[in-house]
């Protein structure tokens, strides 16, 4: 698919193609959601596990835990400014809310490093027992996640620089906010199972 | 007719002709039970063929007459048909859809039934008192725990005849799987957790088992004897492990279970109090025995799902709720 | 700074077999490799395999290469057979056999690993990329780079774990791995680590190739074909691939957290730490059990495509036939627990998942019986693959019945782990998976490669294939009722079992010749295949659309995409005549690219590098193969254009020459 301008029967085979792709990103991030649910259900089994160590009243820092949610629910919001944009025809906006989203998922990502760093100097960390090894994994594989979206959003901010909103443009800054907005979603879940339910205020 | 078509057939003749053979005076223990636990799962078996067979014997019928008369060389059968001259049979597919599900519907009464009648963990009916019998599978060996007669034994477990065996089962090893098949069915036992057993032989006898869950190098030396006697043969057996005084404190439980097997049958005495709780404990509890371990039970791991700290059950852990 | 120990990671001199089978096997395969490169060298074509095969987006070319490497690690699977079956026949008594118990557990592990991930999921991905998108009436499947990128994974994760043979052990903790056995306090050689890492590579090719076929069923139809005007075999893979979706990722969490385990010194699964070994055995069955009906549904659509066919006549039952593979499909996430009923859980649980189990039996038998409703007043031909359809019902039901007695959890006490459950599930994937996926290979290879198979040589294999089975097997079922458990390197004299698996032997070594039928087919096919050309394109009468394209198909599959207005669109056709003009349009295919090698490639290094704790390889690996990814996504120029004119030129040319595979 080149970017170049198309109208008729080609243009519907694009929007058809771009259709396609964004259904398929969809049915994949299905497949991330049952890898979550994997690593919920271990968390579910485990979090009681705690072999002597800490449980999650004991590490869990509540205001902590709502900067970082804010921080990430923030940045799915600027993401959506930059979509909408985007759809503006606004080159500069999107480019300047990339960055804000940018900023806010590495200042998430920091904050997590922060937390389990913190954890792993306590000699709480992931090997101490089972409860903080599936903790730290699934907290650890959003993070991940979250992490890896940034080098993709330099590359949704680097295509949008070699080619101005052009259809490739768009349509890799539409795959990368479902990942993100998805990201949001898994946190939530995060959010309220781990640390609320964890600190018993649910 | 071209004789080559009733080759396969006269070959599976002649091979079930020599199964038949080699099966007289062979010994099947699943098909041969001496217990009564073997004997109904024996049964369960049998209903379960039997259910099967309405099935099987027609499909096999159906399958061999319809490719001898409609291939394609008998002429006689040629139907003109086009592309849809049969129109969907709905006779037949509801014969074959409520057919089978009425006789899965046997089968799922028989099986709720006897997986309660057969329940492993399930008190045997008897007028004798049960015998326990606590058992830790090692690397690569079994260690077998009379805590009411003092004694142990490796890799042979006796017991008196129409007598109901409890056994409480843990390991000091990989997951294994404890199976006497002349008795009755298996059950797996894994490090840390304490699961049962009940099982009762209807007879004096020897019966071979084996551990039926791979643990590592040596598992196929973990073959035992389990073996049933009178019940005055048993007690002299006690004696003479008592007799043989060697007793099997902590010390020289962690010298057996060292890696080996293989190993010779023998006997221990005066096994050391709470033993079989003190191995299973060791494998849950922290390494720096700085914890006190009661508290820690309470606190932290308030209701391990279905298990119970003390008589640490194996039951399927339930979706976990948090001590309030 | 121990340098060394950074660089190399445990890699050492001491990592190679050390006794002489083992070294006799690595050798054998280290040649072998050598003498396929020396030959490709030799006769000069790097260029042309690269250009045509590896490279390529063709599905068409990437099913062939599928079925070529489950083919060669068929042969090492197989050999993996032959090796037990020698150790089980000899090690009684006094006598120890002829390999070490840490050997012979590495064996049985390696055979059941690589037949599962690279012989039966290679065969079905290969035959699925061949067939769907022509039965569909698609020119190719919803994303043709990440089909490319999905073989090459699982080309990595093959690689991976044929390297197991020549440096370090293998696992000896079975196909599944279950901890704490496999875990670091039991297993601490790189045994469990290859295991891990080629299932967790190979894992995610098959994640990305479902997802791809599941997207392709519903979005890539040919105008007009609803649903229910699809063949069955597609509606089995729509069936199949959903369960991939599900499954496999539950597959890549459950191996991720034992990795975690092993490499971070986590306690998911380990005796004490907290850890729970049941959650593992659950974790792994939820996948394990989608994992087996994900092989046999495509096994089933095959035989719904070969019957009719050879029966001359409409599949009966449609919608049933559609109906039982969803039944299927919502069952199979309901019985999982039925291979574990002896680990302790409650009479009602226990009970729950025997009565699903027997359930799912139900729309199965249905398909056997529509299958024999469709041979009644047929006209039916024996060729080949109607042959493997015989030796399947024969086999696959009394099969079934074992799975039936191993469904009732009091009869599963005693028979779990024992050589009958051994005999049950080498039964059903056998006779059910295999001799589908071969009706299938044989069903379909005229319209690939353009020449039909010689038929003498497909009924020998088949012949050897059963009754080497009926022979290896059924000693197995009777193993069982003698008490005799799975995996035992070693066993008692005097117990009557060694007969038997001697004779199991013997039939292991009649299917080594059913192979080598099978092997002397293809050779004496290609040799003669001027003699056996498919000249029409539908060499068997055939009612499904792939039979309308030439044999072999161009690339683009159809001249001009088919518009479908009923169930057997090309044996409506058929009947109804052919359209007299045809208007031909441009068509736009993906152009070849190596970047599904590189990033498979540096995928392997990360995996080869987490075995052997050489991180700074690991490292280098991932991030290659992320960036890798990242640049191919801005890849623009990745189509070329057959105009209207060559797309015509092309379709007269091919009433007048019989065109073989383009070689």
């Amino acid at each position: 698919m080149t970017d170049a301008p198309m109208t008729g029967v080609r243009e519907q085979e694009a929007n058809a193609a771009d259709g396609l792709k964004a259904f398929g990103f969809w049915v994949y991030l299905m497949t991330d959601l049952v890898l979550f649910a994997s690593l919920f259900a271990a968390y579910a089994v485990l979090h009681t596990s705690t072999f002597g160590g800490p449980s999650g009243r004991d590490i869990f820092d509540l205001p902590f835990v709502l900067a970082e949610t804010v921080l990430l629910l923030t940045s799915s919001f600027t993401c959506g400014l930059a979509l909408l944009s985007a759809r503006a025809g606004s080159a500069r906006g999107t480019f300047a809310w990339l960055c804000a989203t940018l900023a806010l998922g590495a200042s998430f990502v920091a904050l997590e490093i922060y937390e389990f760093a913190g954890l792993v100097r306590a000699g709480d960390g992931p090997s101490r027992s089972a409860f903080l090894s599936s903790y730290f994994t699934l907290v650890g594989t959003h993070g991940l996640h979250v992490a890896l979206g940034l080098p993709w959003i330099l590359a949704v901010m680097a295509a949008i620089l070699r080619r101005g909103l052009s259809r490739s443009s768009l349509r890799k800054l539409m795959l990368f906010s479902m990942f993100w907005h998805f990201l949001d979603l898994v946190w939530i879940f995060i959010f309220t199972v781990v640390y609320l339910m964890g600190a018993n205020l649910l | 007719m071209n004789w080559r078509y009733l080759l396969p057939y006269a070959a599976i003749l002649a091979l079930a002709a020599a199964t038949a053979w080699y099966l007289h005076g062979a010994s099947l223990p699943v098909l041969d039970p001496k217990g009564p636990v073997g004997a109904a799962e024996l049964r369960v078996m049998i209903i379960t063929v039997l259910l099967c067979a309405i099935v099987v014997v027609p499909v096999f019928i159906l399958l061999f007459y319809f490719a001898w008369k409609y291939r394609a060389g008998n002429t006689a059968t040629h139907v003109d048909h086009s592309p849809d001259w049969d129109h969907d049979n709905w006779v037949a597919e509801t014969i074959w859809w409520l057919v089978p599900a009425a006789i899965i519907a046997f089968l799922a009464v028989l099986a709720w039934q006897s997986s309660y009648a057969l329940d492993p963990y399930k008190p045997l009916a008897s007028a004798a008192p049960p015998l326990t019998v606590q058992v830790v599978a090692l690397d690569w060996k079994w260690l077998f725990i009379y805590p009411e007669q003092g004694i142990a034994s490796v890799n042979l477990v006796e017991f008196p005849a129409d007598v109901p065996v409890h056994f409480e089962l843990t390991a000091d090893a990989p997951m294994n799987s404890f199976w006497v098949p002349s008795l009755g069915g298996q059950i797996m036992v894994m490090p840390g957790m304490e699961t049962q057993l009940n099982l009762m032989a209807s007879g004096v006898g020897d019966f071979s088992g084996s551990s039926a869950n791979i643990s590592g190098d040596g598992f196929s030396g973990m073959a035992f004897t389990a073996r049933a006697v009178t019940q005055s043969e048993f007690d002299a057996w006690v004696q003479s492990a008592k007799d043989a005084a060697r007793p099997l404190t902590l010390d020289a439980y962690d010298a057996l279970a060292k890696p080996s097997s293989y190993d010779p049958v023998s006997l221990y005495a005066a096994p050391d109090e709470n033993l079989f709780e003190t191995i299973i404990d060791r494998v849950m509890m922290p390494a720096d025995g700085a914890m006190d371990m009661n508290n820690d039970m309470n606190m932290d791991m308030p209701s391990m799902p279905g298990m119970d700290m003390h008589s640490m059950d194996m039951r399927m852990p339930m979706p976990v709720t948090t001590a309030p | 700074m121990n340098w060394a120990a950074l660089i190399f990671g445990k890699l050492s001199w001491s990592v190679f077999p050390d006794n002489p089978i083992a070294l006799g096997g690595a050798a054998f395969m280290v040649c072998c490799a050598l003498l396929v490169l020396a030959l490709i060298t030799y006769a000069g074509r790097w260029k042309w395999l690269w250009s045509q095969w590896l490279t390529s987006l063709d599905p068409k070319r990437i099913g062939v290469m599928y079925i070529a490497v489950s083919g060669v690690m068929l042969v090492r699977g197989g050999i993996d057979a032959l090796l037990m079956r020698a150790q089980q026949a000899t090690s009684v008594g006094a006598s120890d056999g002829i390999l070490a118990a840490n050997h012979f557990q590495q064996i049985f592990s390696a055979h059941g690993s690589i037949m599962i991930f690279f012989v039966a999921m290679g065969f079905m991905f290969g035959i699925v990329n061949l067939v769907l998108p022509l039965q569909i009436g698609s020119r190719d499947v919803a994303f043709p780079f990440l089909n490319s990128l999905s073989f090459w994974l699982f080309a990595s994760g093959a690689v991976l774990i044929n390297l197991s043979l020549i440096l370090g052990d293998f696992s000896t903790a079975g196909w599944l791995a279950y901890p704490p056995l496999s875990e670091l306090a039991y297993s601490p050689t790189t045994g469990v680590d290859y295991w891990l890492w080629s299932l967790q590579i190979s894992g995610l090719g098959s994640l990305l190739a479902g997802l791809n076929f599941l997207i392709t069923i519903i979005k890539m139809r040919a105008a007009g074909m609803t649903p229910m005007r699809m063949p069955v075999f597609v509606w089995s893979v729509a069936g199949s691939m959903s369960l991939v979706v599900f499954a496999f990722p539950i597959l890549t969490a459950t191996l991720a957290l034992l990795a975690l385990d092993r490499t971070l010194g986590m306690h998911f699964f380990t005796a004490g730490g907290g850890g729970n070994m049941m959650m593992y055995v659950n974790l792994i069955w939820a996948w394990g059990h989608p994992e087996v009906y994900i092989l046999i549904l495509p096994a089933f659509g095959i035989f719904s495509e070969v019957v009719p066919v050879f029966s001359g006549k409409k599949l009966a039952g449609y919608f049933s036939m559609v109906l039982s593979i969803w039944a299927i499909v919502f069952l199979s996430f309901l019985v999982w627990l039925h291979h574990f009923f002896t680990m302790g859980a409650e009479a009602d649980v226990n009970a729950f998942f025997g009565i699903m189990t027997a359930v799912i039996a139900i729309p199965t038998g249905v398909k056997i019986f529509n299958w024999l409703f469709t041979m009644y007043r047929g006209r039916i031909r024996f060729y080949t693959p109607m042959l493997w359809f015989m030796g399947f019902v024969v086999l696959f039901t009394l099969g079934g019945v074992a799975g039936v007695v191993l469904a009732e959890p009091p009869a599963d006490y005693q028979l779990h782990n024992s050589l009958f459950l051994v005999a049950h599930f080498h039964t059903m994937i056998v006779s059910g998976v295999l001799f589908g996926y071969f009706a299938g290979i044989t069903y379909w290879l005229p319209k690939i490669f353009g020449f039909r198979l010689d038929e003498s040589l497909g009924r020998k294999a088949f012949w050897c294939w059963l009754f080497g089975f009926i022979l290896a097997f059924g000693p197995l079922y009777i193993l069982g009722f003698m008490g005799a458990t799975r995996r035992l390197d070693h066993y008692a004299a005097g117990l009557g079992w060694q007969p038997l698996f001697i004779v199991a032997g013997i039939g292991v070594l009649i299917i080594a010749l059913g192979f080598a039928f099978q092997v002397a087919q293809l050779v004496r096919s290609i040799r003669q295949r001027r003699t056996a050309l498919d000249t029409t394109g539908d060499p068997w009468d055939g009612r499904t659309l792939e039979w309308s394209t030439a044999s072999p198909p161009p690339a683009h599959n159809f001249a001009v995409l088919p518009t479908v207005h009923s169930l057997d669109a090309f044996w409506a056709a058929k009947q109804e005549g052919t359209p007299a003009d045809v208007r031909y349009e441009d068509i736009h295919m993906p152009k070849n690219t190596g970047a599904g090698i590189v990033i498979a490639g540096f995928v392997f290094l990360f995996g080869f590098g987490v075995v052997w704790h050489m991180w700074w390889l690991a490292i280098f690996g991932i991030a290659g193969a992320f960036i890798s990814a990242l640049v191919r996504t801005f890849a623009e120029d990745t189509e070329y254009v057959l105009s209207a004119a060559e797309v015509e030129a092309q379709e007269k040319a091919r009433g007048r020459a019989p065109a073989l595979m383009p070689l």
